[in-house]
């Protein structure tokens, strides 16, 4: 083994390392020219296009369906029901086992005798063309007897509120509580108490790509191929498999460029289920992409949670305790496979995360509606635990007059603390709030911003300045899901190549959304095994092809997927030195591989070069000496253990202007100070901040699905759903305290949802400063001018 | 209907539907799909293609509206070497992740710099106002653009 513990020189600092370097994306001219391959674009011969009838009700019971008309339209291959494709694809429950309590109905591909939101499928039509599918769609006849919608959570769990699945008993999906510490006292002895409502608004992931699927079982094979925009291919192999009667290895997931994801395309999804069971069961490939009203309709919907909050303070700042009580509904059913009842189960785990403070209760309920399914979206509960818990700070602050850096100053647990855990059991092994906060005050210049917003106060001009510690979750182990029973890995693998020309492949099981982890998978494995980056191609998305793997999702490909590239190159490069070693009769410690050559270790003189060496090695083995088999395959693997969850910190502030008279808030800048540990690509950490933080301020200011009470989406389009632009959208600033996880030697965490995390906590922190001469808060996001408006009296 | 253009510099001719827009025959049709979809109401963005030397949205010209107009995508706009400088300056930047949005993104804003030279970072977003990103948070691509206009400012000058 090359030695890489010799002064000056770790893993991560080898004489041609990557890491630390903000080199350009390998795949990004093909996405620059328009040559990307998303699934919209496939297309596979005798490929039917599906498309859904879908329910117009909230609730309503399938009294019959005529499709006859449907089947004799032009192009049409078939009109199916749910019953007739429950005979081929059966139905799930979405629980886990380590969520105590939580239940949750059967739920099929396409609904057999009842709907229950309003989109979801109760018929599919597949045709030669989309077109003609959509237009042959709207010949189904179906009978609807609309029952009862339940769309207010305030009142789910109510007598007189009628229950969803009545073999359930109630509405009730899950209910978690936690008491730690002694809350009652610190309320009791504190000098000031603190209680506010906060309401999250339902929002949704809006992927410019929808979800698209093409999914060719042949039967001559009899092996199923799904093209899909996913997340989790391995996770989508079991689960086709299980639920189409297929043996695993019959399935087939390939996932290429994804136009999007966020979260949104982690899930099962009952009409891409149906679409592979269509095609089983028509014995030809369908291919079905969501339109944009689909999109808003049965596209994971996050968030809807409402939030009581209550915080006790001393008058020299200490904050005595946290108490909350979580309410939020996710729909007629809990999601499958990772359930719908996480999100809340983070809000009670991350509430107070940042803070000294051991006194904390917390309760949450989940309940069940009929309105569009709702799951795990970018920052799962991270938004909601921040916002709660940044406001009350706040609030707390100003009750007793102090600055809000101050209070945060004086609770934050320092950095010299760590180990250490929460009042809700989190563990923690380094994080550096205070670092991150002093960063982020001499980033933002405070002292002259505090100044200028005073001076400007006096000529009616209305800014405010807002902060958000946060906490979030990295880098999981089992513990998120595999210990719950679901066949979701928390390991990831790499298998490193060296082909007959020197060059590297690296097959790894994480996959590219776009964040760029093709990048720093190349990053690593050339700095590991001691390449030009160039000559490392990385290979991802194809469950033939990879090792097996959990995927994209949690903020887990850098920090796991990078440490198993890491193992793999470290291997392979051992591999290749024991054959150089043998030719060059030199012991492998003595020698190296850098720069794509084999080197003496010692004087990086070159000895020979890869392409010698697999020359050698493919094409003249003859010549090696006896006994010599080169090896110049590697596979590791990699998964946490020490800690459940690498935990990142950092802290937000936001900058904005409020219009007093129209109620519009406009941002004016932004900064972030996040630790995500070692930082292997500059650029693509700070892009992923700032992608994050700015899906945190859509949903701060414009993102809200809404329903009416009959459970009727009234926004479910890009023209009515407001998303961020590029127009209303601040520059955003973002600093890097470093803090490497010590369980992996590449030290990385994720970095992907650190932004969303504390965005709209900021903002609202932020508003609420602007508003304080008037007296008046406001605690529910979206913060729209009319709730500005109606804040200040004015409407 | 019959129907004749040029796309890319090729002349094509093709029987379509009334009811088909210009996105939809130049990704079915044609094979380029590197023209989006993302809406289909003229919100995202996502399909803007060059028609007579004025961008458009492509989901709401329809593909016969185009009969005798000159189309440029986002690959007859590679091929050509046009937008060159800005997918250099979009690459150097990293002002894109999933790609996406990208193609409309990179013609919605050759065709500022096409009448502006100095565009301002406010004039920059207010003319990609109409193109939706969900991946970057806009600053990086606000910075290529502004980075690819002091080039051609440079080798114009």
């Amino acid at each position: 083994m090359s030695d890489d513990t010799q002064p000056g020189l770790s893993a991560l600092d080898r004489p041609n390392s990557y890491i630390g370097r903000s080199v350009p994306r390998p795949n990004l001219a093909r996405l620059l020219q328009g040559r990307g391959q998303y699934v919209s674009d496939f297309v596979l011969p005798r490929m039917g296009h599906v498309a859904f009838v879908r329910s117009p009700y909230a609730h309503a019971r399938i009294v019959a369906i005529d499709a006859a008309e449907a089947k004799r339209a032009p192009g049409v291959i078939a009109v199916v029901t749910g019953a007739e494709l429950a005979e081929v694809c059966t139905p799930w429950v979405g629980v886990l086992s380590h969520l105590k309590g939580l239940k949750s109905a059967p739920q099929h591909a396409v609904a057999v005798d009842r709907a229950c939101w309003q989109g979801e499928a109760i018929a599919a039509v597949v045709a030669r063309t989309r077109a003609a599918a959509e237009d042959a769609a709207e010949l189904v006849q179906v009978d609807y007897e609309e029952l009862e919608p339940v769309t207010d959570m305030a009142t789910a769990l109510d007598a007189g509120t009628p229950v969803i699945h009545p073999e359930l008993g109630d509405n009730l999906a899950f209910e978690r509580r936690l008491d730690a510490g002694e809350v009652d006292r610190a309320f009791a002895e504190a000098d000031a108490v603190v209680e506010a409502s906060f309401g999250f608004g339902r929002h949704t992931g809006v992927t410019l790509e929808p979800r698209a699927i093409v999914a060719d079982w042949n039967p001559g094979e009899g092996r199923l191929t799904v093209y899909q925009g996913t997340q989790a291919p391995h996770m989508m192999q079991n689960i086709i498999a299980k639920h189409l009667g297929l043996a695993e290895p019959q399935v087939r997931v390939v996932c290429k460029d994804v136009g999007g994801s966020f979260g949104i395309k982690v899930h099962v999804y009952a009409d891409e289920m149906a679409a592979a069971a269509l095609s089983k069961l028509l014995r030809r490939p369908v291919k079905y992409v969501a339109d944009r009203v689909e999109s808003f309709v049965t596209d994971i919907h996050a968030r809807d949670h409402v939030v009581q909050g209550r915080i006790a303070v001393m008058r020299d700042g200490r904050i005595g305790a946290f108490e909350i009580d979580d309410l939020t509904g996710i729909g007629p059913y809990s999601m499958y496979p990772r359930t719908s009842a996480i999100e809340a189960n983070q809000v009670v785990n991350l509430v107070g995360g940042p803070y000294t403070c051991r006194n904390y209760r917390a309760r949450a309920r989940v309940v069940f509606q009929n309105k569009n399914v709702m799951c795990q979206y970018r920052a799962v509960g991270h938004p909601i635990a921040c916002s709660v818990t940044e406001g009350l700070v706040d609030l707390a602050a100003q009750a007793i007059g102090m600055d809000p850096v101050e209070i945060r100053r004086r609770n934050l647990v320092r950095d010299d603390a760590y180990p250490t855990d929460s009042a809700s059991g989190l563990k923690f092994e380094a994080l550096s709030h205070h670092a991150s906060l002093d960063k982020l005050v001499a980033m933002m210049g405070y002292d002259a911003l505090r100044a200028e917003q005073v001076r400007l106060r006096e000529q009616g001009v209305h800014r405010g300045i807002g902060f958000a510690s946060f906490i979030e979750v990295t880098n999981p182990s089992a513990a998120f899901y595999g210990v719950g029973g679901a066949r979701i890995s928390s390991q990831d693998g790499a298998t490193v190549r060296l082909d007959a020309t020197g060059a590297v492949v690296c097959q790894s099981s994480v996959t590219e959304q776009g964040q760029g982890a093709e990048s720093v998978i190349a990053q690593v494995v050339a700095t590991s095994f001691g390449v030009p980056i160039e000559r490392v191609r990385v290979v991802t998305g194809d469950t033939d092809v990879t090792p097996y793997g959990g995927g994209t999702w949690a903020s887990r490909a850098a920090g796991i997927g990078g440490e198993a590239a890491l193992q793999a190159g470290k291997a392979l490069r051992e591999n290749v030195l024991s054959v150089a070693g043998a030719i060059l009769q030199a012991t492998p410690k003595s020698l190296d591989i850098r720069e794509g050559a084999v080197v003496d270790a010692d004087t990086g003189r070159e000895r020979m070069g890869l392409d010698e060496i697999a020359r050698i090695a493919y094409f003249r083995p003859d010549t090696l000496p006896a006994g010599v088999q080169p090896e110049f395959v590697a596979t590791r693997h990699y998964v946490p253990k020490k800690f459940p969850f690498a935990f990142t910190n950092g802290i937000q502030a936001s900058y904005l202007e409020v219009d007093t008279d129209t109620g519009f808030v406009r941002l004016l800048r932004h900064w972030v100070v996040e630790d995500c540990g070692t930082v292997i690509n500059p650029q693509l950490v700070d892009e992923q901040i700032r992608g994050g933080v700015v899906q945190g301020l859509g949903p701060a200011l414009f993102e809200h699905c809404l329903y009416d009470e009959r459970g009727q989406l009234l926004n479910g389009s890009m023209a009515d759903y407001l998303v961020p632009m590029a127009a209303e959208m601040p520059d955003i600033a973002v600093g890097h305290v470093v803090s490497p996880t010590l369980e992996s030697e590449l030290g990385a965490k994720g970095a992907g949802e650190a932004g969303t995390a504390g965005a709209a906590a900021a903002v609202m922190n932020a508003v609420n400063d602007a508003l304080s001469p008037f007296g008046t808060r406001i605690t529910d996001i979206p913060i729209t001018p009319e709730r500005v408006l109606k804040a200040l009296g004015r409407v | 209907m019959e129907i004749s253009l040029t796309v890319n510099g090729e002349p094509v001719s093709a029987a379509v539907s009334p009811r088909t827009h210009l996105a939809d025959f130049l990704r079915e049709e044609l094979g380029l799909t590197g023209t989006h979809v993302g809406c289909e109401q003229g919100v995202c963005g996502a399909c803007t293609v060059r028609l007579d030397g004025a961008i458009v949205r492509g989901c709401l010209v329809l593909a016969v509206q185009a009969e005798g107009a000159e189309v440029w995508t986002v690959e007859g706009l590679s091929d050509s070497g046009e937008i060159a400088d800005l997918q250099a300056a979009f690459e150097a930047r990293n002002a894109l992740q999933c790609g996406y949005c990208t193609p409309g993104m990179l013609i919605a804003a050759d065709d500022l710099l096409r009448r502006e030279s100095a565009p301002s970072r406010e004039d920059i977003r207010e003319h990609l106002s109409g193109n939706y990103c969900r991946c970057t948070g806009y600053q990086a691509i606000v910075d290529a653009v502004e980075t690819a206009a002091k080039a051609r400012r440079g080798t114009s000058a």
